[in-house]
């Protein structure tokens, strides 16, 4: 199976650092740039498909040039290549941007499966795998908890996580998967598969490879602007509970009892 | 005028911060948690040797050929760090494995390598470096185990101690003397002898005061016949190998240091964040902000110079001994006394276990006696200095 997985650096939630500059744009040079958590769990779910079923995984994001540094962790965990779209008139694209582009670049790649974070960590928005494959008319199978493909009969069965339980959906392949953390915890690069790494390709594509697009992008045509952002509320007083594992969890369970917060 | 340009190797390469970040997370997550219970009960962590084997963790400085990861000495410094950080003895698990595959490496022949190290590589087997004796500590040319050659075997007779892991290798590297009328640096020879020959025996287990999870054995060898396919390099060769294993082994103990020492300075400053006295978190008060800057001002340089030695080393040449020397030095006093001020910091909670420094304190003691104490770590540099031998 051809796996293509959606992966964007985004700044490092661990590192602390305030995130957004003085326009409300994320700064990406103010922190670290890591994969992105829930596409760090979509990249595991391929690698198991893969190790199942045989293929192959590219990578795929539309990211700053300093991006292959980010990208070069996926391909140490096994990924095998990754495409990076990189131009500096894609600072600041809005959500239709990056599908028009993501789009583009997935045009020029086989895939049998595409596969996406649920959302990321820096914008949230939580959208692109769904515009995505409306653009390409791909069926999504979303809130992905299990990914069970049938190369032979060409079809992939997946479910999704809905309130109450989960739904058994299947579609026709090539498809659009968005995973979740359910489908099980990303794996440590191994110090084999990070020498490995070094030898394996990231193609860099311009706005000029991708060909002409269906409409124009990059941050001069954002249509979205953030004209606001509020930190969140300082936490309360914090209670700290020390004792015996058995009492410490008898005292939680009444305190959240008091507050009719346990079923 | 030649305007010198950053050195290459200065800054660490993507796949050196890759390694890096990707042993503090497995660290972070898999072994931290470990760390408080295996300096408790004193045993040996299984769990954490098949962790660490299963990312490859202990074959990272044997050349890939054989089985290893192939990568370079500051590679191997950053995953020890890293380790150390969280626990020091499961850091120390990585560095022995390293120091004892050494001389396999430097010294074995083709067929010799094929035989052990893809094992050791691989976690599969594990490896003790045996040269200090009861009377050979710090004068290493004294001692006095024997390998007496009896046709195509040789026998080996005498007693090692304060091996680290000497109880659970599968192999160890044994120093012995195979010519007493030689001088001091060509009496011995480096021999490989495995766990099940008949007459090796583990005679005792030690108390320690730190890296209480790591085995530290004396060893008894009664008369054990090796064949003299066994022996590393030429006979007499022994004292040179091993000196130019600690070229690349002290560096490793170096980066134990600088990981405790990282380990404390961030429980403490933790805690100078949080804890209030007086109604201010006690980081606001100069006494407590000094020393914290102090522990990190250490930390950093004996960071710093240990990676340049590691790229000097790396290049080889004449002024490997003294660079591993000085980084051993500098990092393991820094970690002593950065520590110390840890547990300083945190006062009374320092003292008692519910923090992990008193731990770390009793754990960077062992850094400054062993590869070598402080004081052979200054007699090396003084000689490199002074021009003798």
């Amino acid at each position: 199976m051809r796996i293509v997985v959606l992966t964007k650096p985004v700044p490092d939630p661990a590192s602390g650092q305030d995130r957004l500059g003085p326009d409300w744009r994320v700064d990406r040079a103010a922190a670290p740039a890591v994969l992105n958590g829930n596409d760090e769990y979509a990249l595991e779910a391929a690698l198991r498909l893969v190790e199942a079923h045989g293929g192959e995984i590219t990578l795929l994001a539309m990211a700053p040039p300093s991006a292959p540094e980010t990208l070069r962790k996926g391909l140490a965990m096994g990924a095998d290549r990754a495409v990076l779209v990189t131009d500096p008139a894609l600072a600041g694209s809005d959500i239709p941007s990056t599908v028009a582009v993501l789009a583009a670049a997935l045009r020029d790649l086989e895939a049998d499966l595409v596969l996406a974070g649920i959302d990321t960590s820096d914008g949230f928005a939580g959208v692109v795998p769904a515009a995505l494959a409306t653009t390409l008319r791909l069926p999504l199978l979303s809130n992905a908890a299990a990914i069970e493909p049938d190369p032979a009969a060409g079809r992939v069965r997946v479910r999704r996580i809905v309130q109450g339980g989960y739904d058994v959906l299947e579609a026709p392949l090539p498809a659009l998967v968005s995973c979740t953390q359910a489908l099980g915890a990303p794996r440590y690069p191994s110090l084999k598969g990070i020498m490995a790494a070094r030898s394996k390709e990231i193609a860099v594509r311009s706005l000029a490879d991708l060909g002409p697009l269906p409409r124009p992008v990059g941050g001069a045509v954002a249509e979205t602007v953030v004209v606001a952002v509020d930190p969140p509320p300082p936490r309360g007083a914090t209670r700290t509970v020390r004792a015996p594992a058995a009492e410490a969890a008898r005292e939680i369970a009444e305190f959240l009892a008091a507050r009719r917060l346990l079923p | 005028m030649v305007v010198s340009s950053t050195p290459p190797g200065y800054e660490l390469t993507e796949e050196q911060r890759l390694v890096r970040d990707t042993v503090r997370a497995l660290a972070d997550d898999r072994i931290a948690p470990r760390a408080a219970e295996i300096d408790r009960t004193g045993e040996f962590p299984w769990d954490v040797k098949a962790l660490l084997a299963e990312h490859d963790l202990l074959g990272l400085g044997i050349p890939a050929e054989y089985g290893g990861v192939g990568a370079d000495l500051l590679s191997v410094c950053l995953a020890v760090e890293q380790v150390s950080r969280v626990c020091a003895t499961s850091g120390l698990i990585i560095a022995v494995q390293e120091l004892a595959s050494l001389p396999i490496v430097l010294a074995g022949t083709d067929e010799q390598r094929r035989r052990w190290l893809p094992d050791l590589a691989a976690g599969r087997q594990l490896v003790a470096f045996a040269l200090t004796e009861p009377e050979a500590g710090s004068d290493a040319a004294a001692v006095r185990t024997r390998a007496v050659r009896d046709g195509d075997d040789y026998v080996i007779e005498g007693t090692k101690r304060f091996i680290t892991h000497g109880s659970i290798a599968d192999l160890v590297v044994v120093f012995a003397v195979t010519d007493p009328e030689a001088d001091r640096h060509g009496r011995m020879s480096a021999f490989v002898v495995e766990r099940d020959r008949p007459g090796f025996r583990v005679a005792r287990l030690e108390h320690k005061m730190g890296i209480r999870g790591s085995p530290t054995a004396e060893l008894v060898f009664d008369g054990v016949r090796i064949p003299a396919g066994n022996r590393l390099g030429a006979e007499g060769e022994g004292f040179a190998i091993a000196m130019r294993t600690f070229e690349r082994s002290r560096p490793a103990i170096a980066a134990q240091a600088v990981g405790i020492a990282q380990g404390a300075l961030e429980v403490a400053t933790a805690y100078a964040r949080t804890r209030r006295q007086f109604g201010r978190p006690i980081g606001d008060f100069q006494m407590v902000a000094a020393l914290l800057a102090d522990m990190d001002a250490a930390t950093e340089a004996a960071r710093q110079l240990l990676y340049r030695a590691c790229t000097v080393i790396e290049r080889g040449g004449p002024d490997a001994a003294r660079w591993a020397a000085i980084a051993k030095l500098v990092a393991g006093d820094a970690a002593m006394r950065v520590t110390t001020d840890a547990v300083q910091v945190l006062g009374g909670y320092g003292y008692v276990d519910e923090y992990p420094v008193e731990r770390m304190m009793r754990d960077a003691k062992i850094t400054q006696l062993y590869e070598g104490t402080q004081q052979i770590q200054r007699l090396v540099v003084a000689r490199a200095l002074l021009g003798r031998e």
